[in-house]
């Protein structure tokens, strides 16, 4: 069964790019664009993994991270950042708020997927 | 694909110009001295969004740059760097080479030199304590880590408990010691992997199985797994891990590569990769650490995962309570985040402008069924209510194309800077109704007149400090943007309080370039509207901004085929205004229908003086072409449409027609003789230019209630002064 994937960025463009290639790859893609309208999405679509930015406005990605992971039914699902960001403090907040791995942008699609792979059963 | 790319690439660039018009806002307010954390963080975003699509985008000198500067406005976010005057000043500096860098982005051109800037901002962020070049790479993670000793759990196989691993697809461990039985060449030796993955692993959705999956994949097997740590049944905490997992990898298998399958794992995980002795069960590399993980074009780096396999059995949700899962988020008081959702969609233009088509359609079928149906009769089907609705639906899509002209005002401050940087000339800007709204056509192509409008006053209004000081005004000129709505119309004014047009020189030069004769007698008016008039300055082209003669008889040209005009005021001493007064939109036009030889015009109604059916000998011919009609003692040039258009008809006399006079904006008062009025009503501009070739003196078409098509008049090409000779046959084009 192919893998539904939430994506939450505030760029268009990198929403569309995501989209693009991993749709290419076989995964099914749904797309918010800030953190309020991610956790919204989150319980709609319900999505086999989370992919969120962390530079967003009104909710960021460390706060979507933190309410998502406050909802019983969501605490299993991975969740991967997709950031710009690379300090180790940031990372360290990104996992403590609950994240499963992070993923510096630029991204390389195939490697992307592999990442994708190793946390989405 | 790569369409599908490059259309995602051209929103990006719509992203960056909203970007650079955010930061410039933020850095504008910084520099004002607002220094709260909110502009700053905005300042932040908009140029790590820039850098996040530029990589993606893959234009490396975008990235580079906007790397560093995005470096420097993160201390700055953090307080590392305070936001002083002096850094402040240095950030709007980077944000015009960030600019130039987009533009060069995205026309594909050379990158700006930006060097020196670079360097400025290392300097600026060594202040911080940060270091300076600090590139893309990924500090290297201090938490490494075999926290399971590894002389206790040594390498022993224990057979009996493969069969609980089973279900999760695991290789019965006998098999692997064949390998591992294999010279120990320093080359090809087998990898040797042990895998304990640490109750972080678990807690935040990780799923260590698929680290094993994935090192199966790459030709791995699980050689035995190490149990003795798993506690009673009642001690068992289903959320932590207990296991350590001893695999095999091929010795061909590229360390790398092996690495990346541990990229999730939390960095508290017993992960320990060694080549070749089986004997010495060794722990000879630690474990690799995020960074030695993350490749640098991807740092994909651990978090925590790994899990138990205790939890497939054990679904998540069925919440154990237990004090040791600190590692899971405790469910907070859910904050009343009723998520917005996000306000805004991004449509494509052309699809508006289709709407706003079909919207135009709509208008016209309705005023066709108003035509053909008696009072009572609309009455009947509703008709008025019909129209009324129509009309909101019109207004509607007008206002989705309406745009804040702010948008046209984004870049002022920057060319400012520039412009006072260059001149040495120090000027204050002001801003009024950056709020107002226009047709984004509109926003779109007063961007150039604009730049020019501006680079004039600075150029040719404001004084140098010295001057101004000397006539008692301030060292620091003041530049007014100011944009307001006017019944249909937009007027956007640019006024500086220097020195006003120096009419002396304008003359001298317009009599030296051959625009007005030697003795010609005019207005102040009528001077300071020559430096507008054609061949007055030197500049050829509006794009020529940096160009010393600022073309403004572009910028008028330019103004006009919006269907706008461009006003000046000048007091000497006291300052300059210059006025664009445009339309709100290019797609609806009030007008007069008038009807020659028995087809049916549109003359734009914002241009009708007055009509006139003259009296006999009103009007005169001055020469076998020309004829004029005397006005309330002044004399106007007249023109028969008929003859411009060469319509069958026979020429009439002057008091069977009438006479509409209309201001033009390079004729001045001009008489187009017509034969009569029919009426005067909004119709929607349909362009010829699609089907045919541009036809003088005609803007494009409409259709009327009837049904019939109306040919809409383009006034200045009608009263230009070589329209007279040239005669352009419309026969049959009209119905």
């Amino acid at each position: 069964m192919t893998k539904l994937i939430l994506t939450v960025d505030d760029s268009a463009s990198m929403r569309m790019l995501l989209k693009a290639s991993l749709t290419a790859q076989g995964f099914t893609i749904e797309s918010a664009n800030d953190g309020a309208h991610g956790l919204e999405r989150m319980h709609e679509v319900k999505p086999d993994l989370l992919i969120t930015d962390i530079n967003m406005p009104k909710m960021d990605g460390f706060e979507l991270i933190e309410a998502v992971r406050a909802v019983p039914e969501f605490r299993g699902t991975p969740i991967l950042v997709l950031s710009t960001e690379f300090s180790e403090d940031k990372k360290a907040r990104a996992r403590s708020t609950g994240a499963t791995g992070w993923i510096t942008k630029p991204f390389d699609a195939t490697k992307l997927g592999a990442a994708i792979r190793r946390v989405c059963p | 694909m790569s369409d599908e790319f490059d259309e995602i690439q051209a929103i990006f660039f719509e992203e960056c110009v909203e970007g650079l018009a955010a930061a410039e806002a933020g850095l504008s307010a910084m520099a004002d001295g607002d220094t709260s954390p909110e502009t700053i963080a905005s300042v932040f975003r908009a140029v790590h969004s820039i850098k996040g699509g530029s990589g993606a985008f893959g234009h490396a000198a975008l990235l580079a740059f906007s790397h560093r500067f995005e470096n420097v406005l993160d201390e700055i976010r953090a307080g590392r760097i305070p936001a002083t005057a002096g850094v402040v000043k240095e950030m709007l500096s980077a944000f015009d080479i960030l600019s130039d860098h987009v533009t060069a982005a995205q026309e594909q051109s050379t990158p700006p030199v930006d060097g020196a800037m670079l360097a400025k901002l290392d300097e600026i962020l060594a202040t911080s304590g940060a270091s300076a070049t600090s590139p893309a790479e990924p500090i290297a993670p201090a938490s490494s880590v075999s926290e399971v000793d590894v002389d206790e759990f040594g390498f022993t196989p224990v057979a009996a408990e493969i069969e609980e691993f089973d279900p999760f697809g695991f290789e019965p461990v006998a098999v692997a010691l064949d390998d591992l039985d294999a010279p120990p060449d320093e080359e090809h030796a087998d990898w040797r992997v042990r895998f304990g993955p640490s109750r972080a692993a678990v807690a935040n959705g990780g799923e260590p199985l698929l680290v094993i999956r994935e090192i199966e994949r790459l030709g791995g097997h699980v050689v035995s797994v190490d149990s003795t740590a798993l506690p009673g049944l009642r001690e068992l905490d289903p959320e932590d891990s207990y296991f350590v997992w001893n695999i095999s990898v091929p010795g061909s298998v590229d360390r790398a590569e092996l690495n990346e399958c541990f990229d999730f794992v939390a960095p508290d995980s017993l992960i320990e990769i060694s080549r070749g002795d089986q004997s010495a069960p060794a722990a000879e590399e630690p474990l690799p650490t995020e960074a030695q993980v993350a490749l640098p074009e991807e740092p994909a780096e651990p978090t925590q995962p790994a899990e138990l396999p205790v939890r497939a059995a054990m679904p998540p949700d069925l919440t154990l309570v237990d004090n040791k899962s600190e590692a899971t988020p405790v469910p907070k008081a859910a904050k009343s985040e009723k998520a917005e959702a996000s306000q805004t969609i991004r449509v494509d233009l052309s699809k508006l402008d289709q709407l706003l088509n079909l919207v135009g359609e709509l208008v016209i079928r309705g005023s066709i069924l108003a035509d053909r149906l008696s009072p009572p009769e609309q009455e009947r089907v509703e008709l008025p209510q019909l129209t009324r609705l129509n009309r909101q639906i019109q207004d509607s899509v007008m206002s989705l194309r309406a745009q804040p002209i702010k948008q046209a005002f984004s870049r002022v401050p920057r060319m400012l800077r520039e412009l006072s940087a260059e001149t040495g000339k120090q000027v204050a800007l002001e801003v009024e109704g950056e709020t107002t709204e226009v047709d984004k056509s509109v926003i779109e192509k007063i961007g150039d007149p604009l730049t020019h409008m501006i680079r004039n006053a600075v150029d040719h209004g404001i004084e140098m400090p010295e001057e101004r000081i000397a006539c008692g005004k301030a060292a620091e000129g003041r530049l007014l943007l100011s944009a307001e709505q006017k019944g249909a119309r937009i007027l956007v004014r640019v006024r500086d309080d220097g020195r006003g047009i120096d009419r002396e020189r304008v003359r001298a030069k317009a009599i030296e370039k051959g625009i007005i004769a030697p003795d010609a007698v005019l207005s102040d008016e009528e001077i300071d509207q020559l430096i507008c008039a054609p061949g007055f300055s030197t500049a050829t082209t509006i794009s020529n901004i940096s160009g010393r003669g600022v073309g403004m008889d572009v910028v008028r040209s330019n103004v006009e085929a919006l269907g706008g005009r461009v006003e000046i005021q000048s007091d000497p001493g006291q300052g300059t205004t210059f006025t664009m007064i445009l339309p709100l939109t290019l797609a609806i036009l009030e007008g007069m229908v008038v009807r020659l030889a028995n087809q049916r015009f549109v003359l734009p109604l914002a241009s009708v003086v007055e009509s006139i059916r003259p009296e006999p000998g009103q009007v005169q011919a001055v020469s076998p072409t020309r004829e004029v009609i005397e006005l309330r003692g002044n004399y106007l040039p007249v023109k028969r449409l008929t003859e411009f258009f060469a319509l069958d008809a026979e020429p009439s006399a002057p008091e069977d027609s009438l006479v509409i006079v209309v201001e033009s904006e390079t004729a001045g008062w001009v008489g187009l003789m017509v034969d009569t009025i029919d009426d005067r009503r909004e119709v929607v501009i349909k362009s010829l230019e699609q089907n045919l070739h541009p036809i003088r003196g005609l803007g494009g078409a409409t259709i009327l209630g009837d049904g019939s098509i109306a040919l809409i008049l383009d006034l200045e090409a009608l009263v230009a002064p070589s329209s007279s000779t040239s005669k352009h046959n419309l026969k049959g084009l009209a119905a």
